[in-house]
């Protein structure tokens, strides 16, 4: 058969974020999709991921609830539709975003329905 | 600079029986600014698997779509298997790739029907659509259904297809192509078609690269970029073929294409049904998912992205699906700009939007 996928993962830190995704958008990178994950009660992961010639590579960035985390909407714009979904399914804040809907971007009957209960 | 105004553009729209709501802000009749929003349909579908385990979330994940609903349970079935080091049966790679391929001529038929329907063409919609229900029988032959098939499962396929039943759908498919090249064939020269679609939601190869655009919308643009060339999923590697790409990056060039990955898919389907193996179509798998794994598909409409991550357990911690239209909104934003107020309806449909899959 083909190929396994590849699976490169990469650690980033916070402070970090910016100037990383800069990197990759300047190596040209295709951003291919932002999520959420439940780690636990107090965590969420944030997986960043990029194309550039059909390999995909996924930035790790880990949180504490009720993180802050930088827009990348400056270096990829599109970046809108997924900071968004995150922001309201998760309740995680982006800020200086270039297209905050300020927690409309989906019409669900629950605030934040993904945020873990405590 | 003439009057301003704002106009809501759906979420009922007769062009689009999904939900999706533009607000348009328009100078006179032309569209000077965008602002889309959804959320009117979401399931939260991907969280189901925390209650429901991994075998049950591929029936899950299917019905994110109707059209892709086949490339949906691949996708989540090659994620599953990718998290837990398993690799299936070289038949059911085969029959993976011929299902899908066949979706590709399912989706597009139906894409150039509501097309068609968009700009007035009734008759044009009714020949599509009629051609369509021949491929749709050969799904309820071949999996027992004509829109959710359920025969993807971790470790390979559900149930085998003979090499009698895979002959008669090449034969089937290659009787088809004289229709379909006549319907299509509308498409391309029919002046008013033409006078709808030609030089209409212009997108730049740059504007297509910067905006992450991806399928048709992508490569109408001239951009090759196609998920099927990784490789890393079905048999596309064996197949031998080149991407379908068009320069113009308007209306038009985005129809071509699609109407060119008919054709491409039908070959392709040709090709792999002559190359199959013999062989078991399924292998055992372990009864927890650890690990991670993320894959993509070329869906018909783009670029696919499946992400599991297992818990160790039966069910998984999260399963991650990043639908084609969810990528291709701001393409769609950019290319309004400039649009007529009276070719929204035919921009909207131009990146082949999907809500149900965007909402999830």
């Amino acid at each position: 058969m083909g190929k396994t996928a590849q699976q490169n993962f990469e650690a980033v830190e916070l402070s970090n974020l910016i100037s990383r995704v800069g990197d990759l958008k300047a190596d040209g990178y295709r951003l291919v999709q932002i999520c959420g994950v439940n780690l636990d009660d107090d965590n969420y992961e944030i997986l960043y991921s990029f194309d550039k010639n059909h390999e995909l590579l996924s930035l790790r960035l880990d949180i504490a609830i009720g993180t802050e985390v930088e827009s990348i909407t400056g270096i990829y714009w599109p970046a809108f539709i997924y900071e968004n979904e995150i922001h309201d399914l998760f309740g995680v804040q982006f800020n200086h975003s270039a297209l905050d809907y300020q927690g409309t971007f989906f019409r669900i009957a629950e605030e934040t329905p993904w945020k873990p209960k405590k | 600079m003439g009057k301003r105004t704002i106009m809501p553009f759906g979420p009922q729209h007769p062009v689009l029986p999904e939900p999706i709501h533009l607000d348009l802000v328009l100078e006179d009749e032309t569209v000077v600014d965008v602002i889309p929003s959804i959320g009117y349909i979401h399931r939260g579908l991907e969280k189901l698997c925390e209650t429901k385990d991994y075998n049950q979330m591929v029936y899950v994940i299917e019905r994110i779509c109707g059209i892709c609903s086949f490339g949906h349970g691949w996708g989540a079935c090659a994620s599953m298997e990718g998290a837990m080091g398993v690799t299936i049966p070289e038949r059911a790679e085969y029959l993976r790739t011929i299902l899908h391929e066949l979706s590709r001529v399912h989706s597009h038929l139906l894409w150039l029907g509501l097309m068609a329907d968009a700009f007035g063409f009734e008759s044009l919609f009714n020949h599509c659509w009629r051609v369509r229900e021949s491929v749709l029988d050969l799904f309820e032959k071949n999996t027992g259904g004509r829109v959710i098939f359920s025969i993807c499962k971790p470790g390979g396929m559900r149930k085998d297809i003979s090499n009698e039943n895979l002959k008669e759908m090449v034969d089937v498919l290659n009787g088809l192509k004289a229709e379909i090249k006549t319907i299509t064939d509308v498409f391309v020269e029919d002046a008013s078609v033409k006078n709808r679609m030609t030089g209409v939601g212009v997108l730049t190869k740059e504007e297509a690269i910067e905006l992450c655009a991806v399928g048709p919308t992508v490569r109408g643009s001239g951009v090759v970029q196609d998920i099927r060339l990784t490789g890393n999923h079905g048999v596309y590697h064996l197949l031998d073929f080149e991407p379908v790409v068009e320069e113009a990056g308007d209306c038009m060039a985005r129809t071509k294409v699609r109407i060119r990955e008919v054709f491409q898919a039908i070959e392709l389907i040709e090709k792999a049904v002559s190359q199959i193996p013999d062989g078991p179509v399924d292998c055992k798998v372990p009864k927890t998912v650890d690990g991670e794994f993320a894959i993509r598909l070329e869906q018909p409409r783009g670029e696919g992205f499946y992400y599991a991550k297992g818990a160790g357990t039966k069910f998984l911690k999260r399963m991650r699906v990043r639908t084609p239209t969810n990528i291709n909104i701001p393409a769609l934003v950019k290319a309004l700009k400039g649009a007529d107020l009276a070719d929204v309806p035919i921009l909207v449909l131009t990146i082949d939007p999907c809500i149900s899959c965007t909402e999830r």
